[in-house]
């Protein structure tokens, strides 16, 4: 039982430090709410459905960066489209840094946008290790036949 | 194909109205009128036009002045003309007489023989007829001699010839001795006339023509004027008719001649005529045509060089030519009038050109300003749309933050809390909606401006919002010390019909403005009916006129008030004398209040007033009459020492008079503020809020219901304010003014276990509580002695608007429980405190279960689709409604809404991202609601029977998700068909709002 408690507290360090250091907010928590038993694994398929959506946005707009004649257009509709996954899943530096990027869409500024794509890839990346951390840290409490403690 | 064809139409005119207001602005662009596109010219105009005057006004006057010598000259010409003519005349005339002379010498002294006349006679005769020759000094007769006969001429007179020197003659041809002489010239009497070699000349002249000869002219000897000596013929009587000059010679007897006084004769002639002093006349020989001889006339004189008039003269004598020259005396005066005319054209020219020209300057400085003006108006517009932008943008980025506070809030909330600590954070909740509210108030503030302000009609409780604005401004009073309090009457009913929000703005923005103000004292917000207010006015108003407006009695030094603190307050109307009025007009005959209620509530609309008292510092009286108008406070030195730009009260005003009331205050400096402002709300049907619980009505707890209470206070209104409050929690209250006499109340309670309630809590007030010292003391005894007795002895609670350490160490000591309630009340706040004391515990779970329940009490087996083009909101969004209860399905664009949106509508309710490619969610609502009322019109239009059933209202309600919160989008939202939306991701509180609208409450059984 020490076990499940250490790997409980461990837990909930883990992810008050996610709130903490500002990477997660509190929609994080309402989503972790949303889980129950109709719904087991609700968090983790939002979770990879927004690290795949994610992965496809940062791609496409990395790709229409790169052309000649960068169609600011699409780039920003690709930034709404990760702005709005961010804010769902509670990702707030990543929708930080989207704000930031969509202005400088609207100012067509290239400079700008690489840096914030960067930025974005950067976040998101270290987003996506966290939240695994965080998922295995679930999964070994679980199969340690504890529960998950809800953090409030 | 219709719609399509309406569609190019309506793209047709569109493109028309885009002409025309590209047209208009070229128009604008191209606005410089001639004046404007030649203004660097004008001045060039200017000195034009000048020029070209000066030469028209010079022409002018030369054109006028040669008039003028046209008709000096026609004068000059016609007086010297007349002048001539007239000499001319009476020459001849003397000519004539000259010639009678001779005919007379040739008659008498050559055909009568012997001759009739001798020196004698002829003396005699010219002397007697000299009147008839004025102009000639004298006649003389000289013979014809030749040589052969001078000896016998000679020896027959008795003296020789002379020369004209007076000495004898020498051989000559021919002589012409003087015979005959008058006797003015007697003296010439024996002188050869031929010796003087002019003389001669004109005697040889003289016989050769038969005519009268004269000489040029020369000074006479005895006058010294100038003349011409006359010469004329006298011929022997045998002269043959046609003479020819030998025969002339041969019959010639002698000469007669006279000496013309030229001088005289014109003088005399000029002195006649008129005009005699104007001109000056020369009269010349000009026989030899090289050197004129001057005849009459001063050489000196030269008169008016520049015009003169030549007039022949004929003397008769062809041989001599004369001339009279006219001059002016005078030189041409100045034609004043030419002048004077030029000049004053010119001026006129001058002035004209200067005004058009000055108009000309004015044009191009009105047109100046007007573009600047322009194009100021165009930077404002800008910079209008942006401040829009800039106000969207603000509000939308501070959403972000702001739902972080407000979550951790929430979750603060749902901890286990002492009751100071959740009402710190509950006030703090409050407060950060606020600011949500305050943005959107911003926005509206334009709008009042703009005049597009609505007013929305939903059902509120009123009591609640006040309590939010008091919790808004609870902790700024109470660091200031300031008391601040809500009453509302009872007859205020529950939940009226109006606009939250605004009144909410009203009271905060007068609340705000007294709590600003004030340093000392009281805040207090009254709200009555209208009508129950009347009489009570009246009553203060006799009062008044009667005197005894002066009933406030000083009280040991101090001049103390029946208000809420004691404080002076600026309207005599809220101190407790009007207010008792109130609460016992309320309290008196129930049955009266009750048929009162029934007969108000047969009228749509109840008209509150609402005063907000203070006893700040009050308005200077001469600041008072414009304290309504924008941006102006009393005086500069207000901002300075209390900031605030001043447009509070004006929006206020406006507001007020939008919810069809009128805004008034009573100031007195130092004394203190009452505004006060009325009102209309609509009456609440009973059923239609009883089924529609309104979100913003907080829950008060019911388990208070039947406690009973005692207050002490000794301030009425005070102690009144504190009942209203335990009346909204169903707590039977009673008052006592001391703590003794709420002792004596309790003991005789205790004894008689009679009439009166048994309290089971005692409500203290600090200030009663530390005036009567001993009070406590009693208290404490009186536990004791209970303590044997049966019955539990009351809670004692103290109310306190600040407290310090010390004072709540000796409380607690005096028995009073832990918990102390803070002003300003609130009922929920109150709620907390009696929970926490008398040890009622809410369960925990129970307040968040609240939302969450109603919430699943909404959604429960309902079937929603979610639209949303994002993966993740949208697994976001299902998940959260079905956990609410719903089942939900998805739809990942406009499009694929539209397939499962097809009529019969299979869903309840439809949430619906705003953008999305291709088709967003403004033109997917509207694409269904097009369905929709085409099926409507079906419906309605052939099937009566089920068109009465569900009166043809296919209308699936359908909300926008959004990160936006301004109003802006919501009107959009609004437009195109949708009932409301939400925000993205869901916040609850916003959810059930916007649900409730249209879900029906469903009890849920197993919560």
């Amino acid at each position: 039982m020490d076990v499940v408690n250490q790997m409980q507290r461990q837990f909930v360090d883990y992810s008050t430090s996610l709130h903490r250091e500002g990477i997660l907010d509190d929609q994080f928590t309402q989503l972790q709410k949303l889980q129950d038993e109709n719904s087991p694994d609700f968090v983790v398929e939002v979770a990879s459905l927004f690290f795949e959506d994610c992965e496809k946005l940062i791609n496409n707009m990395a790709r229409a960066l790169e052309q000649q004649g960068v169609d600011f257009k699409q780039v920003d509709a690709s930034v709404h489209q990760l702005k709005g996954s961010s804010s769902s899943i509670g990702a707030v530096q990543v929708k930080n840094v989207c704000i930031a990027f969509r202005s400088f869409c609207e100012a067509q500024n290239r400079e700008g946008c690489l840096r914030c794509l960067q930025q974005v890839t950067h976040e998101y990346s270290l987003l996506k290790n966290k939240l695994q951390t965080l998922f295995r840290l679930e999964q070994q409490i679980l199969a340690a036949g504890g529960s998950i403690p809800v953090i409030e | 194909m219709g719609l399509k064809l309406q569609q190019s139409h309506h793209h047709h005119h569109h493109h028309s109205v885009v002409a025309v207001k590209v047209n208009e602005q070229m128009g604008t662009k191209r606005g410089y009128t001639f004046i404007q596109s030649n203004r660097a010219w004008l001045p060039k105009f200017l000195l034009l036009w000048v020029m070209v005057m000066a030469f028209l006004s010079t022409w002018i006057y030369k054109k006028m002045d040669a008039d003028n010598k046209v008709r000096r000259k026609e004068v000059l010409s016609s007086m010297c003309d007349e002048r001539a003519r007239m000499l001319q005349d009476q020459f001849s005339v003397s000519v004539n007489h000259v010639h009678a002379l001779a005919i007379l010498i040739s008659t008498f002294h050559y055909y009568k023989n012997p001759s009739a006349i001798d020196q004698e006679t002829f003396a005699e005769y010219t002397a007697r007829t000299a009147f008839e020759r004025p102009l000639l000094s004298g006649v003389a007769y000289a013979e014809r001699v030749v040589h052969s006969e001078r000896e016998e001429f000679e020896r027959q007179h008795g003296w020789t010839i002379k020369t004209m020197q007076r000495e004898p003659s020498p051989v000559r041809d021919e002589y012409a001795p003087v015979i005959l002489s008058q006797e003015t010239v007697s003296y010439i009497e024996s002188l050869d006339m031929m010796s003087g070699e002019e003389d001669r000349e004109n005697i040889l002249r003289a016989r050769a023509t038969g005519k009268a000869v004269l000489t040029s002219p020369f000074r006479l000897l005895g006058s010294h004027h100038l003349g011409v000596v006359l010469t004329f013929p006298v011929y022997k009587p045998k002269l043959p008719t046609r003479p020819t000059l030998e025969e002339r010679i041969e019959a010639t007897a002698g000469y007669l001649g006279g000496a013309f006084d030229v001088e005289s004769l014109v003088e005399n002639l000029l002195g006649q005529l008129a005009g005699n002093q104007a001109i000056l006349v020369h009269v010349y020989d000009i026989t030899n045509s090289s050197d004129h001889l001057i005849m009459y006339g001063h050489q000196d004189q030269d008169g008016d060089l520049a015009l003169l008039y030549e007039s022949k003269l004929d003397f008769g004598d062809p041989f001599r030519k004369h001339t009279m020259i006219c001059r002016y005396h005078q030189k041409a005066p100045t034609s004043w009038t030419a002048l004077t005319t030029a000049f004053l054209f010119f001026v006129i020219c001058l002035l004209v050109g200067y005004i058009l020209y000055g108009a000309a300057i004015h044009i191009v400085k009105v047109e100046d300003d007007f573009h600047e003006m322009q194009e100021l108006k165009v930077r404002a517009e800008a910079a209008d749309v942006a401040k829009s932008q800039f106000l969207a943008t603000v509000s939308h980025e501070i959403r972000t933050p702001m739902n972080g506070i407000l979550g951790m809030l929430a979750l603060l909330l749902d901890t286990d809390l002492s009751s100071t600590q959740r009402d710190y954070a509950q006030t703090a909740q409050v407060c950060g909606k606020a600011l949500i509210t305050l943005i959107n108030e911003v926005l509206d503030r334009a709008k009042i401006e703009a005049g597009k302000l609505e007013m929305e009609t939903v059902p509120f409780d009123l009591r609640s919002i006040l309590d939010d604005v008091l919790s808004l401004f609870s902790e700024k009073s109470r660091n200031k010390g300031v008391e601040l309090a809500v009453f509302v009457s009872d007859k205020v009913p529950d939940m009226v019909m109006g606009d939250p929000g605004r009144f909410r703005q009203i009271v905060t923005n007068l609340v705000g403005n007294s709590v600003k103000f004030t340093e000392r004292g009281h805040v207090i917000v009254k709200v009555h009916l209208a009508e129950n207010t009347k009489p009570v006015d009246d009553a203060i108003a006799k009062n008044c006129l009667n005197g005894g407006s002066d009933d406030s009695v000083p009280l040991s030094g101090a001049r103390q008030f029946k208000t809420l603190t004691g404080y002076e307050a600026a309207d005599e109307r809220n101190s407790w004398d009007s207010f008792k009025h109130l609460v016992s007009n309320e309290e008196s005959p129930y049955d009266a209040s009750i048929n009162m209620t029934v007969a108000g509530e047969t009228s749509q609309s109840v008209t509150l007033v609402v005063s907000v008292e203070d006893t700040g510092i009050g308005i200077p009286l001469i600041a008072q009459d414009r304290i309504f108008m924008p941006f102006m406070q009393a005086d500069s030195s207000t901002s300075r020492n209390y900031g605030g730009t001043g447009i509070g009260l004006s929006i206020t005003k406006c507001l007020v008079e939008l919810m069809g009331g009128h805004i008034s205050f009573v100031s007195r400096p130092q004394d203190g503020s009452t505004f006060s402002f009325t009102a209309d709300f609509g009456r609440c049907k009973k059923a239609s809020f009883s089924d529609t619980k309104k979100p913003n009505t907080e829950d008060l707890p019911s388990s208070f219901r039947l406690l009973k209470a005692m207050v002490v206070d000794g301030k009425p209104v005070r102690a009144a304010v504190t009942l209203y409050h335990l009346k909204r929690l169903g707590i039977l209250a009673e008052v006592a003014s001391s703590v003794k006499g709420a002792v004596s109340a309790c003991g005789k309670n205790g004894s008689s276990c009679g009439s009166k309630i048994q309290p089971d809590i005692i409500l203290v007030e600090k200030d009663s509580w530390l005036s009567g010292a001993d009070g406590g003391l009693s208290l404490r005894m009186l536990d004791w002695k209970q303590n044997g007795h049966v019955f539990k002895f009351p809670k004692m609670i103290l109310l306190a608007t600040n407290i310090t350490n010390a004072e709540l160490e000796k409380a607690k000591a005096a028995g009073f429980a832990d918990t102390i309630i803070m002003k300003p009340m609130r009922a929920s706040m109150v709620a907390a405190c009696l929970q926490q004391v008398l040890g009622i515990r809410k369960k925990r779970q129970a307040g968040k279960d609240t939302q969450n329940g109603s919430l699943r009490s909404l959604f429960v087996g309902k079937k929603i689709l979610v639209v949303d083009d994002n993966m993740v909101n949208r697994r976001v969004a299902a998940g959260a409604l079905k956990k609410f209860g719903a089942a939900v399905e998805c739809a990942e664009s406009g499009k694929a809404a539209l397939k499962l949106l097809q009529i019969p509508h299979s869903y309840d309710a439809c949430f619906m991202d705003i953008q999305m490619p291709e088709m967003d969610g403004f033109e997917a609502t509207h694409r269904i609601r097009m369905m929709e009322s085409q099926a409507n019109e079906l419906t309605n239009g052939d099937g009566t029977d089920e068109g009465l059933a569900r009166k043809g209202e296919w209308h699936v309600p359908i909300l926008a998700m959004t990160a936006d919160v301004i109003h802006a989008t919501y009107e959009k939202c609004l437009e195109c068909g949708m009932d409301g939306y939400v925000s993205k991701p869901f916040e609850e509180e916003n959810l059930y709002q916007e649900v409730a609208k249209f879900f029906q409450v469903k009890p849920i059984s197993d919560s």
